[in-house]
């Protein structure tokens, strides 16, 4: 069967740009002027069913509370000092156990994904929590495109180390480059992003330009920056806070309330922007779709 | 090395008074303000904490000096800057007690028991308290010699207090900050085993 174009759409009918970047302000407007105190969700992206309804955390808090020790360990160090990161060109290799190794550039790896938004809860091991609204893509598509073999039991990630443009990496906070892994059936789950965006822009330096993985029922920790690397490998990978301190930051790293971490309890979180802590709900949250993939594992073993 | 005495009195130990403020009136007005970042609860918290610490040293510094420079006035403004190091750590305890727990007893106990970061510090600040009951003049009359012996808590609690920091940090792989605070308490505590070695 033939799929024809419609005859009556010209180039003349896309949306311009600044209109499309405007779109949510515009649907703002419109909500609010048709529907006054109907709560119209603004609706600028076909919505996920993985999206949470929460309220986001604020644009300004999200790209100025950072942890990204490549530009700095205070939290408001990668907002200043990642202006030195260059994105573009970016490339991407990709090896190990796959029939399509090599190394793509950004724009091939993005080219066949289509875009979508995802509100996903994102809570840090230090005790805090946003809500963030990505846009990305499954990671699990993109990986399938490199055909990973029988072999591939684990997908291993790396960010990029390039002292000049990441002054920090002369302090060896961590064994660089930063080193993150996940299990196959982790790393295919459809919960598990690539991002490319938040709040409907390009993702800023700070918050891992310009692609990033979000595992949004581990620890931030695990959602690994501006990646560079993606290795399919047969052996459990050991991620950079494994290697600096494994009794305290373990492989899996899912969130959960009931497993302290050695220094402070997991139990209740700070939402950035609120008064009062929340409890931390186990996965963050995800139970319902990620539980299964844990089943028979004692988790205070694999914590 | 010695200041006029009334310049001393009259216009030295107000101004140090009104310097030691200046923490306290910064944090207040970035609260006020909404300057603190994105989690201005947990600045504070570290603010307050960074300022009992750097109170504790400069405190335990002065007789330091004393024997270094001789500068024996600086003995005069001792008890100040305790009292500061314990009103800044008062501060920064309340806000744990308050906005990092909210007064859940149960869970402050559980803290203190399994976090040796949160036990060392609440041990620091328990050794604080006798201190600063007994800083009035009164009670050193009172206490004759033993208010010397209880006055060296100072020693232990400031090493627990650097240990505090140490281990909240160490988490976070990044001990360079704790690092200078050790440094420097262990010049200030060397320098007195060398005085007492000497001799």
């Amino acid at each position: 069967m033939i799929i024809k174009r419609a005859p009556d759409l010209t180039e003349n009918d896309t949306t311009a740009y600044a209109l499309y970047q405007n779109r949510r302000e515009f649907l703002k407007f419109l909500g609010g002027a048709v529907a006054l105190g109907t709560a119209l969700p603004p609706l600028a992206w076909a919505k996920s069913v993985f999206s949470t309804d929460e309220k986001p955390t604020d644009f300004e808090d999200i790209t100025s509370y950072n942890n990204f020790y490549e530009f700095g360990t205070g939290k408001d160090e990668p907002a200043s000092n990642a202006k030195t990161l260059v994105t573009s060109p970016w490339s991407v290799t990709v090896d190990g156990e796959c029939e399509k190794p090599g190394t793509y550039t950004l724009e091939e790896m993005l080219k066949p994904h289509p875009l979508e938004e995802r509100i996903y809860r994102m809570r840090c091991v230090e005790g805090w929590s946003m809500v963030i609204p990505w846009q990305g893509f499954p990671l699990g598509s993109l990986l399938k495109r490199f055909q990973p073999t029988s072999k591939a039991k684990f997908v291993r990630f790396e960010t990029l180390a390039d002292p000049q443009q990441m002054p920090e990496l002369k302090q060896k906070v961590l064994d660089w480059p930063y080193t993150e892994g996940l299990r196959m059936d982790e790393a295919m789950h459809p919960l598990t992003l690539l991002a490319t965006g938040l709040y409907d822009k390009p993702l800023l330096n700070q918050n891992g330009a310009p692609l990033r993985l979000v595992v949004p029922w581990k620890y931030g920790f695990k959602s690994i920056k501006s990646i560079v690397r993606i290795s399919f490998v047969e052996q459990q990978p050991v991620s950079s806070w494994e290697k600096a301190n494994a009794k305290e930051y373990g492989f899996y790293s899912n969130v959960n309330p009931e497993v302290d971490h050695p220094r402070w309890s997991q139990y209740n979180e700070r939402r950035i922007g609120e008064f009062s802590k929340r409890k931390t709900l186990m996965f963050n949250g995800y139970a319902e779709q990620v539980a299964s993939l844990y089943s028979g594992m004692d988790l205070r073993t694999y914590y | 090395m010695q200041f006029p005495e009334p310049l001393f009195t009259r216009f030295l130990k107000p101004l140090v008074f009104a310097c030691a403020l200046i923490p306290l009136v910064l944090i207040g007005w970035g609260v006020w303000q909404d300057s603190l970042g994105a989690n201005p609860i947990e600045a504070v918290t570290r603010s307050t904490g960074d300022w009992a610490l750097r109170f504790l040293l400069l405190t335990l510094a002065l007789s330091t000096l004393r024997r270094l420079v001789g500068w024996t006035q600086g003995i005069r403004l001792r008890r100040m800057l305790g009292l500061f190091a314990f009103f800044y750590a008062s501060v920064h305890l309340i806000l744990y007690l308050w906005l990092d727990q909210f007064f859940d007893w149960g869970g402050i106990w559980r803290d203190i028991l399994k976090r040796p970061f949160i036990t060392v510090g609440m041990l620091a600040f328990l050794m604080l308290i006798p201190l600063a009951i007994t800083s009035p003049k009164a009670m050193l009359r009172r206490l004759g010699k033993r208010w010397k012996t209880l006055h060296t808590l100072i020693y232990p609690l400031s090493m627990l207090a650097v240990l505090h920091f140490w281990w909240m940090k160490d988490a976070k792989s990044d001990v360079s900050e704790p690092l200078l605070y050790a440094l420097i308490l262990a010049a200030l505590l060397g320098e007195r085993l060398y005085q007492r070695f000497k001799a």
